[in-house]
């Protein structure tokens, strides 16, 4: 069994009970959620940390999925299950569930979380490339009920690093809702439940006429942090989708991203990965959205 | 005799009916072990048990200038902290290896590789040992390691063994076996040869349960009673007395129930030394339970070999001989857990299942800056590489050919009419009928119909690859003249008691580590004695209530300890006879057995069941002239060859062009492993090993950076395959049975882990033809076969 370093650990009763905390415990503090990717960097003693904040007790306040319209709103302590298992985000954004059925296992699955996975801000974090794509923002909440919203680019600030405060809190994703939209999620792993070697996701709004009124790619484990392409968008927009469009897309994921040769990959492969992920996730984005999902 | 059917078997589908003998039942031990109630080494809870934690090195290779313990010392809970010098005054700094080496228990003057034990702390709970090991200053001069093994010879290579006196390289030992002229000659005239660099990477059995002990010495009584981790309770008890200088008759060693072993539990790892040394120290019973962590980087991996394979035929397909070269890695410490005789194991078994005419291995096996080890996961002692290698040497002469690598394969097979066949490296292969099973095989994989499907995808540019495997096993040692550790001769004793009423008790010194022996050894029994396997209780794992034998590894537990447990329930039923005649008042002669009772021959409603038998041994009345009552007897079994099972191996696989994925379609494994006690167990041991193959084949490996840094050290960086990788395993059989063994088994625990890493192999550089692929290393994960896809495939190390 692996044990970690002595800490010392508070349930939070509130959000602003959290912030609370975090306010007087500083960087010796930590929020726990799902608590799996904080508590196996624990075990194995990379991170110490003196106090644990447990968020859990928050679920029944920021564990939602809401549809206003224009936006969907997702609660920091929505769980990966929660996000498969909704059919309603399914019909909207496939992505989440593309995304949801290679991420982890289920016991990983019942327990972590969309705040967690954004605020661990790791270079393969799956949900972190979805909400990339998706040009979902994130909405973060300091002491005195200050809120703030940052979008995805900014959320990221580099690997394992957030624009998230010591005393500040993820409580929200909002991802915007536009029409005739489609989009996708792939990734290769070496073994179900491994981290990607490169995971992409694509989102396509086709225009009346049939071509891309516009499009967004996010790409995982190829550079310091999931990563948006603009490039990618101006691109595609404006043209009717064609395979030459997604291999022309793909192409430009290649020389854009930034990934390293590791365990998982050499950087050659995962360079021909982001080619051949984005292609493909283009390719059914466009597809759904044709077809209404 | 072959056969596809089950013989002399009555099959069950439940437990309702019991089988008096061999048929599918369910696991005895499996209600304990599914309701939480098994009780593993880290459930022993001992009154005052403390606990221990190790500290390990973060270097590959470093000298230790010095050690400050005194924060530790003085941490909470902390009762004790021993560093190496501490042991070297009791002269325990280091212990012997199985394989004739020594291995630091503690490191006193330098660290060899990254996660070598260094000092231990004992404390009240595991947390405060763990935390005080952050208190321990250990001053360190950073040497270079040798990691890459291809270097390790090299002149100016660091020297890794300057403990051992007049060292002065990295050499570990010299092997081989074969005749090299003669070998040579038929290279020399062969119409084709091909040459291949196979390597076997080094992979970790990562057993689900992680080695550990609780030590508890009773200094009153002098007596030392150890619960392990351990395959082999009574060699660990004869090392433990002849490394610690403890009268044996004082060690008593229980090894509790085993979450999976793979011979990653069959050394004496240092934590059991450490346990023992602390609870002698503490006068209190101390654990030691290591943490994933530990397991990965410092206890016994497997393979590690680096091979040229070289292959001579002629024109038309016959092969006519093998040659090859390994380089063995066998890291910082010879801990190889092999016969002593046997330095490589049995890699001699390279020839495989092929009808040579010369054959040849030179092997150098050397030192380098890693964790010791060498023969584990599942490696029937190393044939597991004899066999990769011999099935990828043959597939590459398959294409070479241009023929069909199971035409190729049919063609050179050992025939039925060769056994007892002799190879070319002396192996005596006792009994072998493969074309059937090849056939068979075949048959279930549709073979034909999947080279055509193939054809058709090749034409679409979809990319399906069909790999076959053949192997020969040699499992079972002994016999105890060729084969033994460390002087303790590979045969097994047992012992077997029919209580009054007729229940039983059988006593083992093999230990489960999830083979079912439980269940196995008591079919066994029922089936010679006709008492039913739910009377009968199978006692294993405890030094002082078992027979001495050399445990459970390398497919030995049937073969050897299954011969002594049939051969000793014939004992009984032999005396069962002569109080039966006694009961029926008739001679011996005129007795026949039929399964559960003796009759009078030619009047079988004259009979007496074992159970009467049984009381009436126990009882007060009289009993034939020179028989002593009770019924009950005992053995040690010599076995007079190892038995050697075979199967035929087939995998289809998918990989997408796109993304070089493999996907294991389909696998079809014929085993023949003899005579089948339980079908279903050994279903289960198959299906078991071929998900290792998977494992092997596909995604794991233990790597090191330059510096000698593991990179395996947690499941998340050393993959173990899902059910999700596994494609529904397609398992079908022939029986041939072994003719020296009493009841013709043959061992099943390792031919599927084997057999089934060729296949899979040969399946994906199958699929990869169209490239010109003629090989390609595993681990094949995407990546690789990317690489291998564009001409760019590299080998692993
Ligand atoms: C075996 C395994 C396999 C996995 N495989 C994958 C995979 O394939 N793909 C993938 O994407 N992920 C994978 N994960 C990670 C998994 O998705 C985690 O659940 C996720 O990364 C973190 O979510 P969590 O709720 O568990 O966060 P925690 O571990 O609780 O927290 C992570 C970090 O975020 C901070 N944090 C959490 N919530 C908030 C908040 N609301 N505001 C501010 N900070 C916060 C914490 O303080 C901590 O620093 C895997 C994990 C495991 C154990």
């Amino acid at each position: 069994m692996q044990v970690p370093a002595p800490f010392e650990y508070e349930r939070a009763t509130t959000v602003d009970h959290a912030i609370g905390l975090l306010e007087r415990l500083g960087s010796s503090a930590r929020l726990v959620a799902g608590g799996h990717s904080l508590l196996p960097m624990m075990k194995l003693r990379l991170a110490n940390f003196e106090y644990l904040i447990d968020i859990n007790p928050l679920h029944e306040e920021l564990g939602y999925i809401r549809f206003t319209g224009d936006e969907v709103r997702v609660g920091a302590l929505t769980r990966h299950r929660e996000l498969l298992e909704s059919d309603e985000l399914a019909a909207v954004f496939p992505i989440f569930r593309d995304a949801e059925r290679v991420i982890a296992d289920p016991v990983v699955r019942n327990r972590g979380t969309l705040g967690g996975s954004l605020c661990q801000a790791d270079p393969s974090e799956d949900l972190s490339a979805v909400c990339t794509t998706l040009g979902a923002s994130c909405v973060i909440r300091g002491p005195g009920g200050a809120e703030r919203v940052v979008g995805m680019e900014e959320f990221h600030v580099g690997p394992y690093e957030t624009a998230v405060g010591d005393d500040e809190m993820l409580i929200e994703v909002r991802v915007p809702v536009r029409p005739a939209g489609g989009s996708a999620y792939e990734k290769v792993e070496r073994r179900a439940g491994d981290w990607a070697v490169v995971s992409a996701g694509a989102a396509v709004w086709l225009a009346g006429d049939g071509t891309v009124a516009d499009a967004r790619v996010g790409l995982a484990a190829v550079g310091p942090n999931t990563t948006g392409i603009p490039e990618i968008s101006a691109a595609l927009r404006g043209n009717a989708p064609a395979e030459e469009l997604y291999d022309q897309a793909g192409a430009i994921a290649a020389r854009s991203c930034d990934p390293v040769t590791d365990q998982r990959g050499s950087a050659d492969y995962k360079r021909h990965l982001a080619h051949e992920l984005t292609r493909r996730t283009l390719r059914k984005a466009v597809e759904r959205a044709r077809s209404g999902h | 005799m072959t056969a596809v059917q089950e013989p002399k078997l009555t099959t069950f589908d439940d437990n309702d009916q019991k089988p008096v003998g061999y048929g599918r039942m369910l696991r005895k031990e499996d209600p304990r072990l599914l309701r939480g109630r098994g009780r593993f080494t880290d459930d022993v809870q001992l009154p005052g048990m403390l606990h221990l934690a190790i500290l390990r090195s973060p270097f590959a290779h470093a000298r230790i200038v010095g050690i400050d313990t005194s924060a530790a010392e003085a941490a909470p809970g902390v009762r004790a902290v021993v560093t190496g010098a501490a042991l070297a005054e009791q002269g325990l700094a280091w212990m012997p290896t199985l394989s004739n080496d020594v291995q630091a228990v503690l490191a006193t003057d330098k660290v060899r590789f990254q996660g070598q034990e260094v000092a231990f702390v004992v404390a009240d709970d595991r947390y405060q040992a763990r935390d005080a090991l952050e208190l321990i200053d250990v001053e360190y001069d950073v040497l270079e390691p040798v990691v890459d093994v291809r270097k390790a010879l090299e002149p100016d290579a660091p020297l890794i063994r300057d403990d051992l006196e007049g060292k002065t390289n990295n050499h570990c030992f010299d092997w081989e076996t074969g005749d090299k002229d003669e070998t040579d000659a038929v290279f020399a005239r062969a119409d084709v040869v091909v040459s291949t660099d196979v390597v076997y990477p080094r992979v970790h059995p990562a057993p689900m349960e992680t080695c550990g002990a609780v030590a508890d010495f009773d200094a009153v009584e002098g007596k030392l009673r150890l619960w392990s981790t351990t395959q082999a309770p009574h060699a660990h008890r004869t090392l433990y007395a002849i490394v610690a200088g403890l009268p044996e008759h004082k060690i008593q060693v229980i090894a509790p129930d085993i979450g999976g072993g793979f011979g990653n539990k069959v050394p004496i790892y240092p934590g059991y030394v450490c346990a023992i040394v602390a609870s002698i120290v503490t006068g209190k019973p101390v654990k030691w339970m290591e943490d994933r962590s530990e397991n990965l980087i410092s206890t016994g991996f497997a393979r590690d070999y680096i091979m040229r394979g070289e292959i001579a035929a002629t024109r038309d397909g016959k092969i006519l001989g093998i040659r090859t070269n390994v380089l063995a890695d066998h890291g910082a410490f010879n801990g190889t857990a092999a016969p002593v005789k046997y330095p490589a194991g049995f890699f001699g078994v390279f020839t495989g299942s092929y009808d040579l005419e010369a054959a040849y291995c030179k092997m150098t096996a050397v030192y380098t800056n890693k964790a010791p080890g060498g023969v584990a996961y599942a490696c029937s002692f190393r044939i597991t590489e004899a066999v990769y290698l011999v099935e990828r040497i043959v597939d590459t002469l398959a294409y070479e050919l241009g023929m069909d690598p199971a035409e190729l394969r049919l063609k050179n097979f050992i025939k039925p009419e060769q056994f007892p066949y002799t190879t070319k490296t002396g192996w005596v292969y006792d009994s072998g009928n493969y074309e059937p099973t090849m056939r068979l095989a075949m048959d279930m994989a549709g073979y034909a119909d999947l080279r055509k499907e193939q054809e058709v995808k090749r034409a679409n540019g979809e990319l399906m690859g069909i790999g076959i495997a053949f192997f020969t096993e040699a499992v079972g040692a002994g016999p105890r003249k060729n084969m033994d550790i460390l002087g303790l001769g590979m045969a097994d004793g047992c012992e077997l008691r029919v209580h009054p009423t007729g229940k039983a008790v059988v006593r083992l010194s093999v230990k489960t580590q999830g083979q079912g022996h439980e269940t196995t050894f008591a079919q066994i029994v029922a089936e010679e004695i006709g008492i039913p396997p739910a009377d009968i209780e199978v006692v294993h794992g405890d030094t002082d209530n078992t027979p001495f034998g050399l445990g459970t590894y390398g497919s030995r537990s049937t073969p050897v300890s299954g011969a002594a447990a049939a051969l000793v329930a014939r004992k009984v039923r032999d005396k069962a006879q002569i109080i039966a005649s006694a009961m029926l008042e008739v001679t011996v002669a005129d007795l026949e057995w039929e399964k559960g009772r003796f009759q009078v021959k030619g009047d079988p409603g004259k009979s007496v069941t074992i159970q009467d038998i049984a009381m009436r041994a126990h009882g007060a009345g009289d009993l034939p002239e020179g028989i002593e009552g009770g019924l009950e007897a005992q053995i040690c079994y010599n076995p007079s060859n190892l038995t050697y099972p075979h199967g035929a191996y087939i995998c289809v696989v998918d990989i997408d062009p796109g993304t070089a994925q493999v996907k294991v379609r389909r696998f079809i494994a014929v085993d023949d492993c003899g005579t089948r006690i339980n079908p279903m167990i050994i279903e289960g041991q198959v299906h078991g090993g071929l998900t290792d193959g998977v494992g092997m084949a596909l995604m794991e490996m233990i790597a090191f950076d330059e510096d000698g840094n593991c990179l395996g050290a947690s499941l998340m960086d050393y993959l173990i395959p899902t059910s999700l990788e596994v494609p529904d395993w397609e398992t079908g059989y022939t029986v041939t049975p072994s003719p020296h063994h009493p009841i013709g088994a043959k061992g099943v625990g390792e031919s599927a882990t084997v057999g089934s890493p060729p296949a899979i192999v040969n399946a994906v550089v199958d699929a990869l033809k169209p490239f010109g692929v003629r090989h390609a290393d595993m681990p094949l994960t995407p990546s690789r076969v990317w690489d291998a896809m564009r001409g760019q495939a590299t080998p692993p190390i």
